[in-house]
């Protein structure tokens, strides 16, 4: 039983920070309407600024989601600016132009890390990377602690923007109808520039809070974007609440994956979980929530 | 049928007498490597670029043909030359299958499982060691020394697939495949069986592919899970060989085959050992940094985009915009 909790209460700290990757996709998902194939490369980048703080000025990884996210909001803004968005003009065979952009993005930010900082394993070991506290016979690592509870609050901010602020109003409209959100006087254009900075902003806030727990290698992007959109899968494409839950759910399941089954297959445990809700829930967790 | 044109019949007569004037075996084998991209962009573009089902999983097939090969010797002691026969029908048959699961998804959604199936496969062949010896591969002995053979094969294989996609894009498929890309939902009002169709497109793709992985297995004669079911290695090496050629072009693919081989090639090579060696890691950059700029600004890619191209380059006044094979 102790295990089971162990497992569990693991899951569900990792979990905490696959949702903060999850929302930032399916924000960008629920108002552009593609899959961002970068987003663990936009995330890995953050992590590198992160891990370049630490080596050089001795700054704790917390302090520097300050300097991180705002830095991936820049690059993830310029990068729709100038990228994403004029592709909407161009005429092409294929819708999912866009989405084969974001996999050249995604292929030249690796590249770029990986000419600056090699190939290496690196890790950024702090105090409390393997510190742990214990409640009940149950052990939890403090790291990952601070950084569920970062996670949760920065869930918390960010819905606070989007349901009490106009901007935030006006990037839920445009999710919602980008036709209409035109015609009320929002500037789609601007909410599309916005969001993607906004998404990216997350992933780095949880590329950053990763950091200490995890490691880091130009290739770690790949893994975390396949992980970012089955968490939106399974929340639904463009649910705020359902890339909770769904992020959340795939962090237990990889726990319970990698305790019961085997280490090696923790990462197919996620993909067939992904191809049992593609198929049997189509919509996603929100179908069932109906919020 | 139509007269095949001039140029076709010049292309193909060159490639012919190409490794009898050339016996270097380094440029053969990059001839080669070209000719099996051109089968692998070829049969993502049917399915892709015609029938609008951007496949991330090509792998899937890829794979599936170069292990049905490996296992055929390991497992069953047989030639893997069975595997040209066998490889093909299997790619097939798996084709069906991920079809069944997948074609009730559109769009973005399909797209994404094919990723999630391609990772499947790739986890599994890794894991299942006692099938497919995991990460250790299969290896096998080469039947011939020379290059030749395997040239004149690769190149039979790419004449056969082009050919293939040309005659069912002339057919009814063709246009059945084409006006599922253009509105799906318009093409079942006006009695097309999507689904039917869709899976049509992907049987064939994935017979081609899969006969592309099998025709590797023999000619590399080595094979490992990383190799074979790789994301980025295969799957989106196929999409970028058909982006760059040109999406929806029936010569694209070929285009884009032999651009992305050479330039990978020239690259790993550090230009022919003429730049420092440091240039030779920054092949994938130059890739990434190419797909955005042909999305950006060759959305049809270098075929589908000609006349485009000419007309930036020359000034000149296009009377006529035709792309090709649509």
């Amino acid at each position: 039983m102790d295990v089971f909790l162990q497992t569990l209460v693991a899951g569900l700290l990792i979990g905490g920070i696959y949702a903060l990757i999850g929302i930032g996709m399916t924000l960008i998902m629920g108002v552009m309407k593609i899959i961002n194939l970068a987003h663990g490369q936009l995330m890995m980048v953050a992590m590198y600024i992160t891990y370049v703080l630490f080596e050089q000025f001795h700054l704790d990884p917390y302090f520097a989601l300050l300097v991180a996210m705002p830095c991936l909001f820049v690059i993830g803004a310029l990068l729709q600016k100038y990228l994403l968005n004029p592709l909407l003009k161009v005429d092409s065979i294929l819708p999912e132009n866009q989405v084969l952009m974001t996999v050249g993005i995604a292929m030249v930010l690796t590249e770029i890390i990986r000419f600056i900082f090699r190939s290496d394993y690196r890790s950024v070991k702090t105090g409390y990377s393997t510190a742990t506290f214990y409640i009940g016979g149950i052990s939890f690592n403090i790291a990952m602690f601070i950084a569920f509870g970062i996670a949760v609050l920065l869930t918390v901010a960010l819905f606070f923007f989007l349901l009490k602020t106009d901007v935030g109003k006006s990037v839920r409209a445009t999710a919602q109808n980008k036709e209409a959100a035109l015609l009320m006087g929002i500037n789609a254009e601007w909410i599309t520039v916005l969001t993607y900075g906004l998404g990216s902003a997350l992933a780095a806030a949880a590329g950053t809070l990763l950091l200490p727990i995890y490691y880091l290698f130009p290739d770690i992007g790949g893994p975390f974007t396949l992980k970012a959109f089955v968490i939106t899968m399974l929340g639904g494409m463009g649910s705020t609440i359902g890339a909770i839950l769904g992020g959340v759910v795939l962090g237990v399941a990889e726990s319970l994956g990698a305790t019961y089954i085997s280490m090696a297959l923790k990462d197919a445990v996620a993909m067939v979980i992904f191809l049992l809700v593609l198929i049997f829930l189509p919509g996603g967790l929100k179908t069932l929530t109906k919020i | 049928m139509k007269r095949i044109s001039w140029p076709t019949i010049v292309v193909i007569a060159l490639l012919v007498l190409f490794p009898l004037v050339v016996q270097s075996d380094y440029y053969r084998h990059i001839f080669i490597l070209s000719l099996m991209w051109v089968v692998i962009g070829s049969a993502w573009n049917l399915l892709a670029g015609y029938t609008g089902q951007v496949s991330f999983g090509h792998a899937i097939f890829f794979g599936t043909g170069a292990y049905t090969a490996g296992l055929g010797v390991t497992k069953l002691g047989i030639s893997a030359w069975w595997g040209m026969l066998l490889g093909g029908p299997v790619a097939l048959l798996v084709g069906l299958i991920i079809g069944w699961i997948c074609f009730r998804l559109r769009g973005p959604y399909f797209a994404l499982a094919t990723i999630a199936i391609g990772e499947i496969f790739r986890l599994v062949a890794i894991d299942w060691r006692s099938m497919t010896d995991g990460m250790d591969g299969i290896l096998i002995i080469q039947s011939f020394r020379s290059k030749l053979p395997y040239y004149y094969l690769a190149l039979a294989l790419a004449i056969a697939c082009v050919f293939a996609v040309y005659l069912v894009l002339r057919s009814k498929w063709g246009y059945y495949f084409v006006a599922i890309r253009e509105d799906q939902d318009v093409a079942e009002t006006i009695g097309i069986s999507s689904f039917r169709y869709k899976s049509l497109s992907l049987m064939i793709s994935s017979y081609f592919t899969g006969m592309a992985g099998a025709f590797y297995m023999n000619y590399m004669a080595f094979i490992d899970p990383h190799v074979v079911f790789s994301l980025h290695d295969i799957s989106i090496m196929a999409i970028l060989v058909a982006i760059i050629g040109g999406v929806g072009t029936l010569w694209g693919p070929a285009v884009g085959a032999f651009i992305m081989v050479w330039l990978q090639e020239i690259f790993r090579s550090a230009f022919f050992g003429l730049l420092p060696q440091w240039v030779s890691e920054a092949h994938v950059l130059v890739f990434g940094l190419l797909v955005i700029f042909v999305i950006r600004y060759l959305a049809n890619g270098i075929v589908g985009d000609w006349s485009k191209i000419t007309g930036d380059w020359f000034k000149k006044k296009q009377l006529s915009y035709s792309s090709s094979g649509n």
